[in-house]
C-alpha cells in the first residue's frame, strides 16, 4: 500500500537537465497543467483553506462578525478544554478503541487470508470470500439498524435467544443501550464484522506473491503443512503487516466518527466508553454551537496526529528503512 | 501418519472457520430481511427472529404508500452517478499528470496532495467554509463537490498509471497527440480494472453517504437514503410525520419496527445486486495498484 512519494533518481536528472523559465515550462506542459488544475483547486479550497480556518481556534468566533472580525482570545479555548475532565476521557477512548480495532482487525484479516489460501475447493473459496467481504460495502447507518435488531432490550434477537435457552428469565433482559461497559466489545466485534474480510484481500495477494519454490523445497525437506504456514507464510507477510500497522498507528488519533456516531448517536449513557474526540467535537458543534472551542479541539487532534505520524515513520526507518512510509 | 492427521486438522479448521465466519457476516442481513416481512404484533410479542413467525408484507405496503423513499432514492442515485463520474474524471486527470515523468513539478504536487492525508483543519473549519462561505447547505452539490478527489484513490491510480509503458504515450506524442487525448484514448482504456476499483470506492462512498446530510441538509427532498435510515431508526416522531405512517393502525398496532427494517432492506438492495459483478474487478485493481506502489 505504498502510496507515498517516490523520489526517482531518474526524475531529478531530468529536472536538472531542463532548468528553464516558468513560461517555457508551462508552454511545454500546458496540457498537463490543465489536467492537474481541477484537482489542485479542489485541494486548495477544500483542504488548505480549512487549515487557514483553524485561526478560529484562537478567536471567540461570532457568526455575525465572521472570520475576519471576531475577537482574538489566545489559548483560552484550549485552556478550557484541557482543564475539563472530558479531554482525558475522549483522548483515552480514541486511542484505546483504535488500538483494539487495529490489532483485532490485523489478527482476523491474516487468519482469514491464511485459512482461505489453505482451502483447495475453488468454488467454496470464492463464495465464502464474497460473503466475508460483503459487509465492507454496507453503511454504518445500516449496521446501526442491525445493532438495534440484535441488541434492543425488549425485542432484540440476542435477548430472545438468551431467554429461549434459559440463560436469563423474563424481566432480566440485558439493556445494552444503557450499559457502557459492554460497548468496547460490541464496537470491536462490529469492526471485525465489517472490515476483516476486506482487510484479508491484501494479505491474500501477498500470500499469492510468495515464491512457490520455497514451499516445494520445504516439502522435499519434510516440512509439514503447519510448519509451512508458521515458518514460511507468516514470516513472508511481515513487511505487509509492518506497513499496514504503521498506517494504522499513524491514524490512531483519528476517531471513527462515521461508525461511532451512526451506532451510538446521542446516547449519553454510553459516552463513558464510546465518546471519541471526533464525536465530542461534533456534539460541541451541534449542541453547544461553540465554534471556537470545537475548532480548538480539532486542531489539538490534528497536531498530535501529525506528530504521531512523524514519530512512527522515524521509528520505522530506524527499524527497517524499507518499512518507512515516506 | 502424523502428517495426514495434521492435514485433516488444518482442512477441517479452515473449512469450519470460513463457514462460521461467513454465517457471522450474513446473519444480520437475514435478520433484517426476515424482520421486515414479519407481522408487527408477533415482533412485539416475541422479538425479531431469523425466520418470520407470522408472514406479513404490510411494512412494504406502508413505505411505498408515499414518495419519501422514492425521493431519497432519486436524490441518492443522482449524486452517486454524477459524483462518481466527476470524481473519476478529475482524479484520473490529476493522477495521470503526476505520473508523467517529464512533468516538472509532479513531486511537489504529489506532496501537496499527500500532506492533506497527514494534517487537516478539522471538521469545523470545513463546516464553516461549506455552509457559511460557499453557501452549499440544502444543495445537492454539497454531496459531490467537497468529496471530489480522495487522495488515497488518486495515489492508487497514479501507481497503476506508472506501470503503463511510457513508450505508448511517447509514440502518440510524436504523432502530434496532446496529453488530454493520450489520457482519454490511450491510458484510460488500459486502466479499466483500476478505474473500476476506484469507481466502486467512490460510488459506494456516495451511496452510503449520510454524514454530509446531518451537517448540511434540512430539506426533506434532499435526504440521502442512508440519512433516511438514520432518521427512521432514531426519531420516532420523524416516522409519524411521514405521510405513510398517518392513519396506518392495524389492530391498534403501528408497524414501527417492521417499517424500520423494511426501509433498511430497500436501501441495501442495489448494493447486494451490483456487488457480485464488481467484485472480480476490484480485487484485481486493488492488488495491482497497491502492491506495486
Amino acid at each position: 500500500m505504498n502510496v507515498a512519494l517516490s523520489n526517482n533518481k531518474a526524475d531529478s536528472v531530468v529536472m536538472k537537465k531542463r532548468k528553464k523559465s516558468i513560461i517555457s515550462d508551462v508552454k511545454q506542459n500546458f496540457y498537463l497543467y490543465l489536467l492537474v488544475l481541477p484537482g489542485v483547486l479542489y485541494f486548495l479550497i477544500f483542504k488548505y483553506l480549512p487549515m487557514v480556518g483553524v485561526v478560529v481556534a484562537f478567536q471567540d468566533f461570532n457568526a455575525v462578525k465572521g472570520f475576519f472580525k471576531s475577537e482574538f482570545v489566545g489559548l483560552k479555548n484550549f485552556e478550557y478544554f484541557f482543564t475539563s475532565k472530558d479531554w482525558l476521557i475522549v483522548t483515552w477512548n480514541t486511542v484505546f478503541l483504535n488500538i483494539l480495532f487495529l490489532f483485532t482487525g490485523l489478527f482476523f484479516a491474516i487468519l482469514i487470508a491464511i485459512v482461505l489460501s489453505e482451502i483447495s475447493n475453488k468454488y467454496f473459496k470464492k463464495v465464502t470470500q464474497s460473503l466475508v467481504i460483503l459487509p465492507n460495502f454496507i453503511s454504518w447507518t445500516l449496521v446501526s439498524m442491525f445493532v438495534f435488531a440484535l441488541l434492543s432490550t425488549d425485542i432484540g434477537l440476542i435477548n430472545s435467544v438468551l431467554k429461549a435457552f434459559g440463560f436469563i428469565q423474563e424481566g432480566q433482559e440485558i439493556s445494552f443501550y444503557s450499559n457502557p461497559d459492554l460497548w468496547v466489545a460490541i464496537l470491536v466485534v462490529l469492526k471485525i464484522w465489517k472490515g476483516a474480510g476486506f482487510g484479508s484481500v491484501i494479505y491474500l495477494a501477498a500470500i499469492a506473491g510468495i515464491d512457490q519454490e520455497i514451499y516445494e523445497a520445504a516439502k522435499i525437506d519434510g516440512a509439514t503443512r503447519l510448519q509451512c504456514i508458521t515458518k514460511i507464510t507468516l514470516p513472508q507477510l511481515k513487511t505487509t503487516v509492518v506497513l499496514l500497522t504503521l498506517f494504522g498507528i499513524g491514524d490512531i488519533f483519528q476517531g471513527d466518527l462515521g461508525m461511532i456516531y451512526a451506532i451510538v448517536g446521542d446516547n449519553p449513557n454510553l459516552y463513558q466508553t464510546t465518546d471519541v474526540i471526533d464525536t465530542y467535537v461534533f456534539r460541541m458543534l451541534r449542541q453547544m454551537n461553540d465554534i471556537s472551542m470545537s475548532t480548538a479541539i480539532g486542531l489539538y487532534q490534528s497536531l498530535v496526529g501529525l506528530v504521531i505520524v512523524f514519530v512512527t515513520n522515524h521509528l520505522a526507518k530506524k527499524y527497517d528503512s524499507d518499512s518507512a512510509i515516506f | 501418519m502424523k502428517s495426514s492427521l495434521e492435514n485433516k486438522a488444518i482442512d477441517t479448521f479452515s473449512y469450519l472457520f470460513m463457514i462460521i465466519f461467513s454465517i457471522f457476516c450474513i446473519l444480520p442481513f437475514i435478520l433484517i430481511i426476515s424482520s421486515s416481512v414479519s407481522d408487527e404484533k408477533s415482533v412485539q410479542l416475541t422479538g425479531f427472529a431469523l425466520i418470520p413467525k407470522q408472514f406479513s408484507l404490510l411494512a412494504y405496503e406502508v413505505i411505498f404508500q408515499d414518495n419519501t423513499i422514492f425521493t431519497a432514492y432519486r436524490t441518492t442515485i443522482i449524486f452517486t452517478v454524477v459524483g462518481t463520474i466527476l470524481c473519476l474524471i478529475i482524479t484520473s486527470a490529476m493522477a495521470y499528470a503526476i505520473s508523467v515523468k517529464t512533468f516538472t513539478h509532479r513531486n511537489k504536487i504529489a506532496f501537496f496532495v499527500y500532506f492533506t492525508m497527514l494534517f487537516s483543519g478539522g471538521l469545523i473549519p470545513s463546516y464553516l467554509l461549506i455552509s457559511k462561505y460557499l453557501g452549499l447547505s440544502d444543495n445537492i452539490l454539497v454531496y459531490i463537490v467537497p468529496a471530489l478527489v480522495n487522495p488515497f484513490n488518486m495515489f492508487l491510480l497514479r501507481n497503476f498509471f506508472k506501470q503503463i509503458p511510457d513508450s505508448l504515450a511517447e509514440s502518440a506524442k510524436i504523432d502530434g497527440a496532446n496529453d488530454i487525448y493520450i489520457l482519454f484514448k490511450i491510458i484510460l482504456p488500459l486502466a479499466k480494472p483500476a478505474l473500476a476499483t476506484i469507481g466502486l470506492f467512490y460510488g459506494l462512498g456516495f451511496w452510503n453517504e449520510w454524514f454530509t446530510a446531518t451537517l448540511y441538509i434540512n430539506d426533506k427532498d434532499l435526504y440521502s437514503l442512508q440519512y433516511l435510515i438514520m432518521k427512521v431508526l432514531r426519531e420516532v416522531e420523524f416516522m409519524y410525520q411521514l405521510d405513510y405512517m398517518q392513519g396506518v393502525i392495524v389492530d391498534y398496532v403501528k408497524p414501527n419496527n417492521t417499517v424500520k427494517m423494511a426501509t433498511a432492506v430497500v436501501t441495501v438492495g442495489p448494493i447486494i445486486f451490483v456487488y457480485p459483478f464488481l467484485q472480480k474487478y476490484f480485487i484485481k485493481g486493488l492488488v495491482v495498484g497497491a502492491v506495486k506502489g
